[in-house]
């Protein structure tokens, strides 16, 4: 545009069609320089960064980038965000989380991705299989083993096998059938004199309880709660008495196992309750002695730490 | 050649010859425009004074902060006692209509008068002229005299000078624009220290050059060929719009003034140019409205003080419409233009929508998410329990304290926190649970009201619906 010359001044290309001449008029020149230099920016690219690929590698470029570095750098920069939350995690007792809001809810933040990746392909996502009776509900208030944090800790790092020994050939049909009832009435807080004879003559008090409410340390589950750990129709309440949990002898035994995943975590967590039940101090406990090293260990302490609040958070928690 | 293809050929040489025609300045030429005195020039000074706060503005100080801050980082816009958040982001949305439309509106009334008083454009590059006026001759021949001249130490001091004071409105144009988004003092301070971050130093930088280049160099090829407003502008115009005319019946056939006679058959146009030389973007008006002109009225003050001089009518050149002008008419009243009306009506909601936003501003932001996974959860004593996240953001200056509690559902209970304090500008996620004896149930989805108390006050309060769902009856 910048010079206006009489068009006859122009030069043409020499193509004509009906009059109209086809006039050249070439871009300016440093428009077209532009162009020109612009192309030689891949060589700038080529000197930076990694460009020709060899036999075994790859030209490295000057800035030494690669992908992966990127995202170790990326990653490491998270790392580093979180960093002061660990270390002060690390240093606190669940007490002191419980009471920290932000603690808390970074908790629970970091926590998501853990329950995710270890727990929720059994408990569902937000603490509830997505079919009922498979596993236990992570999000009520009935706990097997305890609602507690610690309890909670417990059954993560050592895991859990229910145990419940089977029947077939010990009852009548008779007695499954007035079991059966009793278990339902009591869950309905319904006397039910027939069934509790038979609940106290086959022993069923001595992992229930006498009051039939469970017994945390032998994980049995509360018969008088609306909570039912298998299900609540008839057949299947029968099926459980008749063939148990986890009954090495009978085939059609109910399973429920709770995978462990810290050995060396369980372990130390019971010499500390044996050393503070016994009045001693856990300072004083030489690990060295106590532990051989080969303990397994899938998730670290303080993972299975922030995963103990974050299930106690999800609904229930003692 | 046949017949036909003469025909063609003499079309295309037309055409050529038209656009041969168009008074084109492409920047091969520098416009070096006399500075007249008048009643436009004064209007002009007012106008560019509408600048002023943006040089002062960020020096205002409100409670201890910056009265009116863009804070990107924080994503929170401060002006006085207001804090605006991305939440209320519609309001800018609003607010840039209105301005939108109140460009259109005033365009269709009185031309380009934006870009004549006010536009940045015009403002810097007239402050530039006028420097540059100062150092190296006011009028056209003597600037080219100053430019032709070989190098004398009065030269170069000249030059020195001039750049200077362009480098130092141009810094100081960076440094008020960039002290809109961060604390201004503080910025001064990182500035001087070199301390500031890289994108201060960034804006500093492209503001800097950005008014260098523009307002020294570009000037009006700015407004001709690179800024889209003025051609937006231009297809507003119609033909009861307020545009400088000069009035070819009163000044046509034009003639050189000869022993200050006026002869009968000649037209009131002494032919002085004065109109061309005065005109920042260098155009002709008598050749009718065109694309270069940014109706600044420059080429009026100068008509009317020749035609004092001269003792003939001012007003050769004057404000007026094309109607007007070509066919007499009277200028139309506001009210009968049904485009300028439309114009203020849009104007108007867009303001009421804009003053009901900021009066009605809620000091905190309340919103409640239901739990998906699972929707309810049975308790052991029969009891249904729902769990929803809180989510509470505090657009206070203040710590807020916050009481939630629910209404709407008979029988249900509130657990977990119930109070809480929220820092300014944080949200705060709360999970709390509502239960719900078995025997309260009434249906599978009942509608629960979440309420939040601000500071223990009464009835400042948000509220929020959701929902609880239960099992199947």
């Amino acid at each position: 545009m910048a010079e206006k010359e009489e068009y006859e001044k122009v030069k043409d290309t020499g193509h004509n069609w009906d009059g109209i001449t086809e006039l050249d008029n070439p871009p300016p020149r440093w428009w077209l320089n532009a162009l020109y230099l612009s192309g030689l920016l891949v060589l700038v690219y080529f000197i930076l960064y990694p460009s020709l690929p060899l036999v075994n590698d790859s030209t490295k470029g000057l800035l030494g980038w690669t992908q992966i570095r990127e995202y170790k750098q990326d990653f490491a920069a998270i790392e580093q965000r979180r960093a002061p939350y660990e270390e002060k995690f690390a240093q606190m007792s669940i007490t002191e989380v419980l009471e920290d809001p932000e603690m808390l809810n970074y908790i629970r933040a970091s926590s998501k991705v853990l329950y995710g990746d270890n727990c929720a392909a059994c408990h569902g996502i937000g603490g509830q299989p997505p079919q009922a009776g498979t596993y236990p509900v992570l999000a009520d208030d009935d706990w097997l083993y305890g609602g507690t944090i610690d309890d909670i800790m417990m059954s993560i790092a050592n895991g859990r096998i229910g145990q419940m020994p089977a029947h077939d050939g010990a009852l009548t049909e008779q007695e499954v059938t007035d079991l059966t009832q009793f278990v339902i009435d009591s869950a309905n807080s319904l006397p039910n004199e027939a069934g509790r004879i038979l609940y106290d003559q086959y022993g069923c008090a001595m992992c229930h309880g006498d009051d039939a409410k469970g017994d945390k340390y032998a994980g049995s589950a509360d018969l008088t709660d609306k909570i039912w750990r298998f299900s609540d129709t008839e057949e299947q309440i029968r099926r459980t008495i008749l063939h148990g949990v986890n009954d090495g002898f009978d085939p059609q035994t109910r399973l429920a196992v709770m995978p462990q995943w810290s050995e060396k975590m369980a372990i130390k967590l019971e010499i500390k309750a044996d050393v503070i039940n016994a009045g001693e101090k856990v300072e004083e406990i030489n690990w060295k002695d106590e532990l051989n090293g080969n303990e397994s260990e899938r998730l670290s302490e303080s993972d299975i730490k922030k995963l103990a609040i974050y299930v106690h958070q999800l609904g229930g928690g003692e | 050649m046949s017949e036909s293809g003469q025909q063609n050929q003499k079309q295309a040489d037309n055409i050529y010859q038209q656009t041969a025609d168009w008074q084109l300045n492409t920047g091969d030429i520098k416009i070096v425009a006399k500075r007249l005195l008048g009643r436009f020039r004064s209007l002009k000074w007012l106008a560019m004074l509408t600048w002023l706060p943006f040089f002062l503005g960020p020096y205002i100080r409100w409670n201890g902060q910056q009265a009116i801050l863009f804070d990107i980082p924080n994503r929170q816009y401060h002006f006085f006692d207001l804090t605006v958040y991305p939440q209320d982001l519609w309001m800018l949305a609003l607010t840039l209509v209105f301005f939108a439309i109140l460009l259109a509106a005033v365009t269709s009334v009185a031309g380009r008068i934006f870009c004549g008083y006010f536009c940045f454009q015009t403002v810097w590059a007239d402050i530039f002229t006028l420097i540059e006026g100062k150092c190296e001759g006011q009028t056209p021949s003597q600037a080219s005299k100053f430019n032709s001249t070989p190098w004398t130490l009065n030269k170069l001091l000249r030059k020195t000078v001039k750049h200077s004071l362009w480098l130092l409105i141009a810094l100081l144009t960076g440094l008020s624009f960039t002290a809109w988004f961060t604390d201004a003092f503080q910025l001064w301070h990182d500035y001087l220290t070199l301390e500031a971050a890289l994108p201060a130093w960034i804006a500093l930088a492209v503001f800097t050059t950005g008014t260098y280049v523009l307002a020294g160099f570009m000037r009006e090829q700015v407004c001709l060929w690179l800024c889209p407003y003025a051609r937006i502008q231009g297809v507003m115009v119609d033909q009861d719009t307020i545009l400088p005319h000069y009035d070819q019946a009163q000044g046509e056939p034009r003639a050189k003034l000869r022993k200050s006679a006026i002869k009968e058959d000649k037209g009131s146009c002494i032919d002085c140019n004065l109109c061309v030389a005065v005109c920042p973007t260098g155009i002709d008006i008598r050749q009718g409205q065109q694309l270069g002109c940014i109706t600044c009225g420059l080429c009026i003050d100068a008509c009317d003080d020749v035609m004092t001089k001269t003792n003939q009518p001012t007003g050769l050149i004057r404000y007026a419409s094309h109607k007007e002008i070509h066919h007499d008419a009277k200028p139309v009243q506001l009210y009968k233009r049904p485009r300028v009306m439309v114009y203020i009506t849009i104007m108007l909601l867009a303001l009421t929508g804009v003053v009901s936003g900021v009066t009605g501003l809620s000091p905190a932001e309340f919103n409640v998410l239901h739990e998906r996974q699972p929707l309810f959860v049975r308790l052991s004593d029969g009891t249904i329990q729902n769990k929803y996240t809180l989510k509470l953001l505090n657009k206070t200056q203040q710590n807020m304290f916050v009481t939630i509690d629910i209404s709407g559902l008979a029988g249900a209970t509130l657990h977990q926190v119930k109070m809480t304090e929220i820092e300014p500008g944080k949200v705060l996620p709360l999970t709390v649970f509502v239960r719900l004896p078995e025997a309260r149930l009434e249906s599978e989805i009942t509608s629960i009201t979440f309420i939040a108390n601000m500071n223990g006050e009464i009835d400042n309060n948000l509220t929020y619906q959701s929902m609880f769902l239960a099992p199947k009856l």
